[in-house]
């Protein structure tokens, strides 16, 4: 191999202005990435990891936010000190990024094929042909259907599998020395994700590209990645070869992230089968209204759900995974009738709530209660925490004095300093806030939980703590957890049995050890081989 | 059949009862003011006998109730024929052809005015954020946002016409200079930036605030990042994913504001003598000239009508994600 890497950082140091939570957001930086090889950068949120890419491409808020120390050398050249005019030579060019989000990372009024051409028009002196011949070349390569057609499609009327494609042919269209790419596959379904995991793989082994990969799960790390670099608030804690970290981490704080990946081993099953049931669904359909003109006469329905029936007993976590549009959230909020069903009933002790009156839904409504996925928008911003948990007691008939005092309480109990009380919900952390999110839930002492993705928004090691309290809760409270989510790692973890709906309907179902075992419906299969990093059991540790 | 035009065709359809409303509430309405179109027609003469009156009011069909007049005007507007005018002594449909383009030519300069340089001045004020381009930028938007449309353009007579002498105070043209051909357009031009400059400014101030908020917005959306790292720079970054983007919010504030600017044409002709449709409003107001009063009405909420649909149809077709139905 020949001696120069396709990126060097070195000792790189990158200043937030003046009254930001730390002075650096990233310190003493070191990381080489060479031709031909994927290398990840590990960080919870506030790691400063995005902000090392943005970095390298030259595209921080200057000048509020900058380099202060360091170089960062492509292809042996400093980045640093180059003009912005040849910075704009570079991009796109030499080096290029994938974002998270294919869907906000594409212009909503250009095309597909115009988005892919601009590059072409920027660094090539192509002409309108064979412009267009490239471009439908590199849709081509990364595996879009039909690329004369998605050419003149817009970014919202193609699938966000596709969206992803779309990004990554625009980043390789130039065959860049060196591809960032922040996050891709975060926004998408596990099935998708293992697509472009392999894809960026593939497309990689056939360049020679060197690839800077930033992600926080480690999953996906265990599935691509060649070097591992971990970040911890701006600080890089330890660096070295996969095979190295994923397995035998010295560094505590590694150690404990890789500790804090759900391990993809069910619980021990438990001996429901005789506790008594408390909500039983029967036969739920939803569906919605299709967009179409009144003229036009195209107003299908789609079918959210499907008659569609389970049984959730005492104690129980039943977890109800699938992937976007499978219809899941659809079910969590027909349940809690914060969405009318079409028809079916929801029957907990012996009251139906789809058919209850609006005087019954109240009561009702005390013993099946949410957690939602993003605790920041679903906690009232200008409601102090203590009347946030209190409000639905009080509104229940409980005065006021006892269910502040309750509300004191619960803070405890979902392991919260009693002060919290007092403050607001900016003032803490994701994990924090959901905790709050938790409390408000049992502050009405429900018999059922109704949890629609509540740690897809938490980084792992946050993630670890409130699955934890949750299990805990649930256990020492005697409730049953309905427990919506995408990732089966979590799901794997809390559940005691598991419904797989695709298209609005229940492929399979049972206990999450025997799913996961032995899935029997194709689709199944196809979920649990797509979890990144399957093959890797995460090593036990003994986390200090 | 194209669902463009199905989609034209329902509007238009739509629009009709609209229509309809608009002409039998004014209608009403002028009613309940005390007097009538003999009334000022007499008072103008200094007097009239009572039998002279009475004829007067047979003639004209003002003896009869409301109700029968009201069926009678709208029998006839559905053929679009919209009377007499008692007081221009012409067809309404003449008075108001013979002053139309007046009031469309000073609408559209001034609307256009205000969109070209509101767009550009709060795009320069958004990419030159918290500089010193963009606090004088601010500042003056907040002076033209603030001051009333007849103040500033009493004042700019005073400046421009009485001082230095550069425009003409009013009118539409100079009277007995009989020019032709390119002559008189530039006459015309001439006696319009005053007027055009004293409507716009407002709305100018409106979109430039409102450009310079949204174009600050979209530099900070995901793709416009994207755009960055695909080498994309300056003006074509500018062009192509932001300003584009950043006008949704502008246009839906013209087609919005489409009536008000109808409205601040009375005052302004008013004030600069134009012989437009909002000057002739004003004096049919005075005038209780019904038909005149009416056909200006009709032809305000046609133009508002279609403005609408036509900002609907551009706002389509700037953001793909919006289909007409």
């Amino acid at each position: 191999m020949s001696a120069t890497p396709i990126l060097q950082i070195e000792d790189l140091r990158i200043s937030l202005p003046a009254g930001a939570d730390r002075p650096y957001a990233l310190e003493h930086l070191n990381l080489t990435v060479n031709a031909g090889e994927i290398v990840c950068l590990v960080g919870e949120s506030g790691s400063g990891k995005s902000l090392a890419a943005n970095a390298v491409m030259r595209l921080l808020p200057e000048p509020r936010v900058h380099v202060s120390a360091g170089r960062i050398l492509l292809d042996g050249e400093d980045v640093c000190s180059r003009s912005e005019a040849e910075m704009r030579k570079l991009r796109g060019d030499r080096m290029a990024m994938i974002f998270q989000e294919p869907m906000t990372a594409l212009n909503p009024q250009k095309t597909v094929g115009w988005q892919i051409d601009e590059v072409l028009r920027l660094h090539t002196d192509l002409d309108r042909k064979g412009r267009k011949a490239r471009v439908l070349e590199i849709l081509a390569d990364v595996h879009i259907p039909d690329p004369a057609s998605a050419c003149n499609a817009y970014p919202h009327q193609i699938s966000g599998g596709q969206r992803q494609r779309v990004m990554i042919a625009m980043a390789l269209v130039m065959n860049p020395r060196l591809i960032i790419a922040d996050e891709p596959t975060t926004a998408l379904d596990v099935t998708t994700q293992k697509q472009i995991l392999r894809l960026i793989k593939e497309m990689q082994a056939k360049h020679g590209t060197g690839i800077l990969f930033i992600t926080h799960d480690f999953g996906v790390v265990a599935e691509i990645a060649d070097r591992i670099v971990v970040l911890r608030l701006g600080e890089l804690v330890e660096s070295g070869p996969a095979d190295q970290i994923l397995n035998r981490p010295q560094h505590p704080y590694t150690r404990a992230l890789i500790a804090a990946v759900p391990a993809l081993t069910p619980p021990p099953h438990k001996p429901l089968s005789d506790a008594p049931v408390v909500l039983r669904a029967s036969n739920l359909r939803k569906s919605f209204a299709a967009r179409g003109g009144l003229l036009s006469g195209r107003r299908n329905a789609v079918v959210a759900v499907k008659d569609l029936s389970f049984a959730l007993r005492r104690g129980e976590t039943l977890g109800v995974v699938g992937e976007s549009g499978s219809g899941k959230t659809t079910v969590s909020r027909i349940v809690t009738r914060l969405l009318e069903s079409d028809s079916g009933e929801v029957m907990i002790h012996d009251r139906d709530l789809i058919r209850a009156s609006r005087a019954d839904l109240r009561s009702l409504r005390k013993d099946i209660q949410m957690v939602f996925q993003d605790p920041m928008a679903s906690l009232n911003p200008r409601k102090r925490v203590v009347d946030l948990i209190a409000q639905g007691p009080i509104v229940h008939g409980v005065p006021k004095a006892e269910a502040h005092a309750r509300a004191r309480e619960l803070l405890e109990l979902v392991e919260l300093s009693p002060a919290a009380a007092d403050r607001y919900p900016h003032e803490f952390s994701g994990g924090q806030r959901q905790r709050i999110g938790i409390a408000r839930a049992i502050a009405m002492q429900p018999r059922v939980i109704v949890a629609d993705e509540p740690v897809s928004a938490l980084d792992v090691s946050v993630q670890a703590q409130v699955l934890r309290l949750l299990a805990d809760l649930r256990d020492r409270l005697d409730l049953s957890l309905l427990f919506v989510t995408h990732d089966l790692r979590v799901a794997a973890q809390l559940c005691d049995r598991i419904i797989v709906m695709q298209k609005g309907e229940i492929v399979e179902a049972g206990p999450t050890a025997e799913v996961f075992a032995a899935p029997e419906h194709s689709y199944t299969q196809a979920l649990l081989s797509s979890i990144p990093g399957r093959d890797w059991q995460p090593p036990q540790l003994s986390v200090a | 059949m194209p669902s463009i035009l199905v989609y034209l065709l329902r509007r238009i359809l739509q629009a009709v009862p609209v229509i309809l409303l608009i002409m039998v509430g004014s209608f009403l309405l002028i009613q309940l003011a005390p007097g009538d179109a003999v009334d000022a027609l007499v008072g103008d003469m200094g007097g009239a006998d009572a039998a002279f009156v009475e004829r007067m009011r047979q003639e004209y069909g003002l003896d009869q109730s409301v109700l029968v007049q009201l069926w009678r005007y709208l029998v006839k507007l559905a053929q679009f024929d919209f009377g007499w005018s008692y007081v221009y002594e012409q067809p309404v449909a003449t008075v108001l052809m013979s002053r139309l383009w007046v009031t469309m030519l000073l609408m559209v300069g001034a609307l256009s005015a205000a969109f070209v340089i509101g767009v550009a001045l709060g795009t320069l004020a958004a990419r030159r954020a918290y500089s010193l381009t963009d606090n004088v930028i601010s500042t003056l938007g907040l002076i033209f946002y603030a001051m009333p449309s007849f103040l500033l353009a009493l004042l700019m007579i005073l400046v421009f016409s009485v001082k230095l002498g550069w425009l003409p105070v009013s009118g539409i043209k100079d009277i007995g200079a009989f020019h032709t051909g390119w002559r008189l357009w530039v006459d015309i031009a001439r006696h319009l930036v005053m007027p055009v400059a004293a409507l716009s400014l407002i709305y100018m101030a409106f979109y430039m605030r409102l450009m310079r908020t949204s174009v600050l917005e979209v530099m900070d959306l995901d793709f416009v990042r994207t755009a960055k790292a695909k080498g994309a720079g300056g003006r074509r970054l500018m062009f192509h994913h932001v300003m584009r983007n950043a006008l949704m919010p502008v246009i839906t504030l013209l087609g919005l504001q489409i009536s008000t600017v109808l409205g601040g044409s009375v005052v302004i002709e008013t004030i600069f003598a134009l012989p437009g449709v909002g000057q002739l409003a004003y004096t049919s107001v005075i005038k209780r000239d019904l038909n005149t009063l009416m056909g200006i009405i009709f032809l305000a909420s046609i133009i508002v009508l279609v403005v609408n649909i036509v900002t609907d149809m551009i706002y389509a077709w700037l953001d793909p994600r919006i289909e007409l139905q």
